[in-house]
Parts: C-alpha cells; structure tokens; sequence
C-alpha cells in the first residue's frame, strides 16, 4: 500500500523488521522523516540502531516491512541507486587504497561519470579538507579519514545522509572535527540526514528529533528533548 | 632395511605405509605441542586416503583392461569427487560444490578434451587416466586453494565491500580485488612447480618413464608438458571458480550475504 504523498517527506518505514536466526534486531519499525531534518536514532548497545540503518539502504533485507523513498517501495528501486540516494557513512571509514581524490571519484564511477577537479575541492572544503585531493589515504589521521569519508558519500549527491556512529571510533579532538563538518553540512545545505548514535549530547548537538530503540523496538520518537528527557 | 624381513610385495608396502604414516602422524603431534589440533582430520584423511587408493588401484586394474570409454566414466567420476572434496574449502559459501564440479569439469575436462585430441595424450587408458587424473587432483587443489583464500578475503573486508556498494557499486565490482587476489594466489604452486622442474623435483612421472624404459630426453620434456596442462587445467579452473563463486555470496538485491557468524 503506497502512503499518501506528503511532498516533504523523503523517507518512511512501514513496520519495518528483521530477524536473523530467530533473534529480533529490529521489530515493527515504523517512522518518517522529513526533508531537511536530522532524526537521531538512539539507544542502549545493541538496541538495533545499525541494524535498523543497514535496513534503510538495504544493505541487510527486512524479514517484514518495506521503506518508502520520496514515496516510492524500495523494492521498485535498483538497489544501487536506492544506495546512491540514501548515503551511507559508517564508523570506520574504509577507504579504499589510493588518494582521497580516487576515493571521491568511486561513486561516481560507478555509474560511469567523472567528478570535476573543482567539485573535488568544493566537497573537500564542505568538510575541512581543502588541497587534500592529491594526498594518500594511508597518510590520514583517523579524523581526516572519516572526513574523507564523509565526501565521499556526499560526492554521491544523496537525498538523504545516513551516518552510523560516525564518531565513535575517533579522540575527543577528531569527533569534534568530524561532527563540526557534519554540523556545517547538514545546516548550510539542509541534506536530510538519520543519525546512529550512542551519544545523546552529539544527538542533541546535530539532530531536531530523536528515535529511541530499545531492543529492537521503537520506544519514542519526538523532539530530541522531549525523547531524551523522557 | 624392510626388504630384509618382507619378501612378500603386499606386506612390503603396509610396512612402508605404516611408517610413512607414523611420520606423518609425528607431526601432527608436534603441532599439537603448539596447540594446533589436526589429529582427526589427519587420521581421518590418511586411513581414507589409503582405502580409496587401494580400492581405486584395484578397479583401474580391472578397467584398464577394459573398452576405452571407461576412461571416460572413470575421469568423470574423479571431477565430481574432486569437486566434493575441494568445496570443503569454501565452508559457508552457498553452491560451492557444485561451482567447484563444474568448474573442474571445464578446467580439467577441457584440457584434457583438446589435448587428447590433439594427441599430446594418448587415448590408451593406461596413460589418458593416470594423466587426466593429475589434471584433475591439481585443479582441484587449486580451486580449494581459490575458494578458501576468496572466502577469508571477503570475511576480512567485509567493511571494505558494504562500503563499496552502499557507495552504489555493482556487487561484482565491490568483491573484485579479492577475486583476482584468489586467483593469483590459488595459483602459485602450479606456478612454482614449473619453476622448479628438475631444480627441486623430478616428479614421479619422468621417474616412472625413465624406469619403464624411455627415453630420457623425452621423458624430462613429456613432464614439462604434464605440468603446462596441469597449469592451463588449473588456471581455467580457478579463473571459472572465482567468477562463478563471487555471484553466490550475493543476494539478488546486492547484499553481501556471506558475513561472519551468519
């Protein structure tokens, strides 16, 4: 059953669900989220955060439910543009063995095109890596790579930006970095945005709402300060 | 020394088993010292080792007595056992025996197929099985090798893969550097034996024609011939294993599939 359009809504589940070997990760998940806004999803360890992200751009299939994208079923998507549309930052960077240009072109490429030098830069500098184009991803700081990382997605042009714990494999001093990029991102270009994380004062530095799961259950789901202070 | 208390031929060779396979099993206990636990696996593998190759031993003495289409039969029978075997190194990845059958059969069969016809094997079933054979034992010890490095390479970058196709790329692009990975590596010791003929080893083939009463010239070249082919039956093999494997640990909508602990 397709919802009725609602021209800012860019994302929606419908009792989204998965269990894998008789254990619940996520169960009846059901939400939205509107264009321009950062939803935060929060909770305890191992409360299906990540599982219920790795659901939103099928990295992982529902075993129930199904997600709405600009109105559209997902499964009408091809998975590789579904991915191309709902970037994925995760808590490690990956990068992949070259310069951070090469790592920016990836996305790209994949579907046959080739970014501009100036755009390159432009994407650096959206997060604080300006001349960085040419350098070798072995030689980054931790910081630098999730950075890197964050570009990389966003060379993509996605609709929506989906960060898993994006920080919290980094030093106080690099989080600061890397979360100030994504502050300066998601403000100054409005990309909608759903965050994972752990860290409720980062959720309430960047997001407007917050999800909370609690074992694989949606528990509240509001303004950031009204779910957190619940 | 056992010549001297074994006149008869069969005990002979248990004597000789025996003591091969105790040192065999000396090993295993020293790796065990280190706390690497092979004793069941090795005990296992040899006791069935030397069953199937008596019993083997003495079917090929019946058939080889017989028409020549059973080399046929005989080699298709060692394709799919090879295949079985050697899909025990792909633990966890869906299809592998029958990836591993198939690839063999077109790795080995091919070779053996065109250079028989060729006439750089002979049709008689004396010489098409046991070399059709080593065609066959190697290509499947390179596709386990294939199989087992793709499967701890994927395991590893798992990270690395998911990265790539959330970034959009084809599930075929994401795994590619570890295709061509296991396939490098599957196929170093066919490699390193052509390297080292003559230097390091004379395989028992050449020994086995020079005590027969060839030429040795012609011996020492027919060997470099056996392990060319085993190398083109070997590298056709894996080249088809990994292509065919890397479809497998995706689901139809691009998810990586084979994941740890899943």
């Amino acid at each position: 059953m397709t919802p009725p359009p609602t021209s800012d809504l860019v994302l929606r589940t419908e009792h989204l669900g998965r269990v894998v070997k008789d254990k619940v990760l996520v169960e009846d998940a059901t939400f939205e989220v509107r264009t321009g806004e950062v939803l935060a999803i929060v909770g305890p360890s191992g409360s299906g955060k990540s599982s219920l992200l790795r659901l939103l751009n099928r990295l992982d299939e529902p075993s129930s439910g199904t997600v709405y994208v600009e109105g559209i079923g997902y499964r009408q998507i091809a998975p590789r543009e579904l991915r191309r549309k709902l970037g994925m930052v995760n808590q490690r960077p990956y990068l992949f063995p070259g310069t951070v240009e090469e790592n920016l072109q990836f996305g790209p490429l994949q579907r046959g095109q080739t970014l501009a030098h100036d755009s390159i830069e432009q994407l650096l500098a959206q997060v604080g890596l300006k001349g960085y184009a040419s350098r070798n991803v072995a030689n980054l700081s931790g910081g630098e790579a999730q950075r890197v990382s964050v570009a990389r997605t966003l060379a993509n042009s996605p609709l929506v930006l989906l960060l898993d714990e994006p920080t919290s494999a980094l030093d106080e001093t690099s989080k600061l970095e890397v979360e100030s990029s994504i502050q300066n991102i998601v403000h100054e270009q409005s990309l909608t945005c759903v965050l994972v994380t752990h860290d409720t004062a980062q959720a309430r530095r960047l997001a407007g709402r917050a999800l909370l799961l609690e074992a694989g259950r949606i528990v509240r789901i509001g303004p950031i300060n009204e779910v957190l202070h619940a | 020394m056992l010549k001297y208390f074994s006149s008869n031929q069969l005990y002979l060779g248990l004597e000789q088993a025996l003591i091969a396979a105790s040192a065999a099993m000396l090993v295993v206990l020293l790796a065990r010292k280190r706390g690497i636990h092979l004793e069941r696996e090795a005990l296992v593998a040899m006791l069935r080792g030397l069953v199937q190759i008596v019993a083997v031993g003495s079917i090929l003495l019946l058939l080889l007595r017989g028409p020549r289409w059973t080399s046929g039969f005989l080699l298709t029978a060692m394709m799919i056992a090879a295949g079985a075997t050697s899909a025990r190194r792909a633990k966890g990845m869906p299809g592998a025996f029958r990836v591993s059958a198939w690839s063999i059969a077109f790795g080995a069969g091919s070779v053996i197929a065109l250079m028989t016809w060729l006439g750089v094997i002979d049709t008689a079933i004396t010489s098409l099985v046991p070399v059709g054979s080593m065609l066959i034992a190697n290509a499947m010890n390179t596709n386990g090798l294939a199989l087992n490095r793709f499967r701890a390479d994927v395991l590893a970058h798992v990270g690395e893969i998911e990265t790539a196709l959330a970034l959009g790329a084809d599930a075929r692009n994401s795994v590619s550097p570890y295709v061509q990975a296991s396939f490098e590596a599957s196929l170093i010791p066919a490699i390193d034996s052509i390297r080292s003929l003559g230097i390091v080893w004379i395989p028992g083939l050449m020994a086995g024609m020079l005590l027969s009463g060839a030429r040795p010239v012609y011996a020492a070249i027919y060997q470099f011939v056996v392990l060319a082919m085993i190398f083109a039956a070997s590298g056709l093999t894996s080249l088809v294993s990994t292509l065919l494997i890397r479809d497998r640990i995706f689901t139809t909508a691009q998810q990586l599939s084979l994941q740890p602990g899943r």
